[in-house]
């Protein structure tokens, strides 16, 4: 299987002389899904906004498909890389509205038809669609977030922690919606999470940052085997 | 015109309302007496000043002296309002934008279809008032993007990383933010001659001018005055939100309003 996102030497350091990534290099495959786990501060959340250019990475740092993301535009570049943020930030307006919002920013306007397809991706009813955003619990707005993003047909997800403030239910719903989407579409998932439960559930490859450096790659089961304290520690759910 | 302050003992006596607040402030424990005796004495100062310049100035005759005295007001509204939007980067810059667009557009309309003719004694008054509001909204629109688009960046960030652009994703604040700039100017537009009489007017009639000449005169005063709240406050919005993003349509890190 190919890569999808190949990072080299990707540093970062912020406008206050904080340095946030060190000299991080890893490749994410195409079509599976890669967590990334460590302490509060480690640079996980930057370390995704880099992917999609919401902090700007050095050129020749970050790859996808072969191809410099400091080269693609950014904003063809943010619709081929989807992002889900920890809360759902749901815009005013209907349920179709939010779907509608990427696709119709050039312009497309989404059928009912497509609106109703979306809903169904996420496993919401067609009804959802005339909805006020407003109404919605934590989890299906999340989801209908989900369907937001998905509308501009991304050829991956940036997930920061999208079920950290949802019941286990709705977690599961969300889990089992990206898993389909692994599967059935091929989407390339890289998944900021804390919960080792769920990085054990989800993860076909794990990256364990600390202090904005890569201390482990592997699968989730090697991760656990290798022994470094902060692994432990974050499988005893102390991180 | 008078050339020497001969209503000195009116004023005089008005200071008697001075005292009177300032009584209450010291009966009252409120502790303002020193700041009520700071802006009396600073009112006085500022404004005999002022009323000696413009005489001069008046006299002369000479256009330069607009732009000076015009350029020299809207680098103190540019100053004021700047602060007003402390969180927005290169704020003064901003305003100063933002306010001379407002006044050259509007003194430059005034001028061009004859409203006002090119000469101090009109246009430096005229000025400060439409440079007074310009101030005013400016200051308003940056302080309400700053705190809007601080408030509201996981929606901002949602839209950009959809793909928006920076203007896109911002549509929302601002709207908001023309709106808040523009609604004092509209409201007391709807209502003047209604709850007060304004200052302009109420200064013809005080200097003896008939009622309909004064009213006349505050008509024209409320329309520039919008024309100029528009102006600036739609300049304030769009140098702005620029501020707060790169060119690559991502909201920087937004400084602390000190």
């Amino acid at each position: 299987m190919s890569d999808k996102f190949q990072l080299a030497n990707l540093s970062l350091v912020l406008p206050n002389n904080v340095q946030i990534l060190q000299r991080v290099s890893f490749n994410i495959p195409a079509g599976k899904i890669t967590c990334v786990i460590g302490p509060s501060g480690s640079g996980k959340s930057t370390l995704l906004r880099c992917l999609n250019r919401l902090w700007e990475p050095p050129p020749t740092t970050v790859f996808l498909d072969g191809v410099d993301i400091t080269t693609i535009s950014v904003l063809e570049l943010r619709r081929r890389v989807g992002m889900l943020f920890q809360s759902a930030a749901i815009f005013p307006g209907t349920v179709a509205e939010n779907i509608a919002y990427g696709p119709a920013l050039t312009g497309q306007i989404l059928t009912s038809t497509e609106i109703d397809a979306l809903l169904e991706r996420v496993s919401l009813p067609g009804d959802f669609a005339r909805k006020p955003a407003g109404e919605l619990s934590g989890g299906q707005a999340q989801r209908v977030a989900l369907a937001r993003t998905l509308a501009n047909k991304p050829e991956a997800l940036l997930l920061d922690e999208p079920t950290s403030a949802l019941d286990p239910a709705a977690i599961y719903h969300v889990e089992e919606t990206i898993f389909k989407l692994r599967d059935r579409l091929g989407l390339t998932v890289i998944w900021v999470s804390h919960a080792i439960e769920q990085v054990q559930r989800v993860a076909d490859q794990v990256i364990l940052l600390v202090d904005g450096a890569v201390a482990e790659i592997g699968s989730p089961a090697h991760l656990l085997e290798s022994g470094h304290h902060l692994t432990e520690e974050f499988a005893a759910g102390r991180l | 015109m008078p050339t020497s302050l001969t209503w000195l003992p009116r004023i005089l006596a008005s200071l008697v309302l001075v005292a009177a607040a300032m009584g209450i402030s010291r009966w009252q424990k409120i502790g303002l007496e020193n700041d009520m005796l700071l802006a009396v004495v600073r009112a006085f100062a500022q404004l005999v000043a002022i009323g000696y310049a413009l005489d001069f100035i008046f006299g002369v005759n000479h256009p330069g002296w607009i732009l000076l005295v015009v350029g020299i007001m809207i680098g103190i509204a540019a100053y004021t309002a700047g602060k007003r939007g402390r969180g927005v980067p290169r704020g003064k810059r901003v305003a100063l934008i933002a306010i001379t667009t407002g006044a050259v557009l509007t003194l430059g309309l005034l001028i061009a279809l004859q409203v006002f003719p090119f000469a101090p004694r009109y246009i430096i008054p005229i000025a400060g008032m439409v440079v007074g509001n310009s101030m005013t909204v400016t200051g308003l629109v940056m302080a309400r993007l700053y705190d809007d688009i601080k408030l509201q960046r996981p929606q901002i960030e949602a839209a950009l990383a959809l793909g928006a652009t920076r203007r896109q994703a911002t549509s929302l604040q601002l709207r908001r933010a023309i709106t808040v700039g523009m609604t004092p100017i509209v409201d007391n537009t709807k209502t003047v001659g209604l709850i007060s009489l304004p200052g302009a007017m109420t200064g013809m009639i005080l200097a003896g001018a008939s009622p309909l000449e004064a009213v006349q005169l505050q008509i024209i005063v409320m329309y520039m005055l919008i024309g100029a709240a528009a102006f600036s406050g739609l300049t304030a919005t769009f140098v702005t939100y620029r501020q707060f993003f790169t060119p690559a349509h991502q909201l920087i890190i937004l400084p602390e309003q000190k």
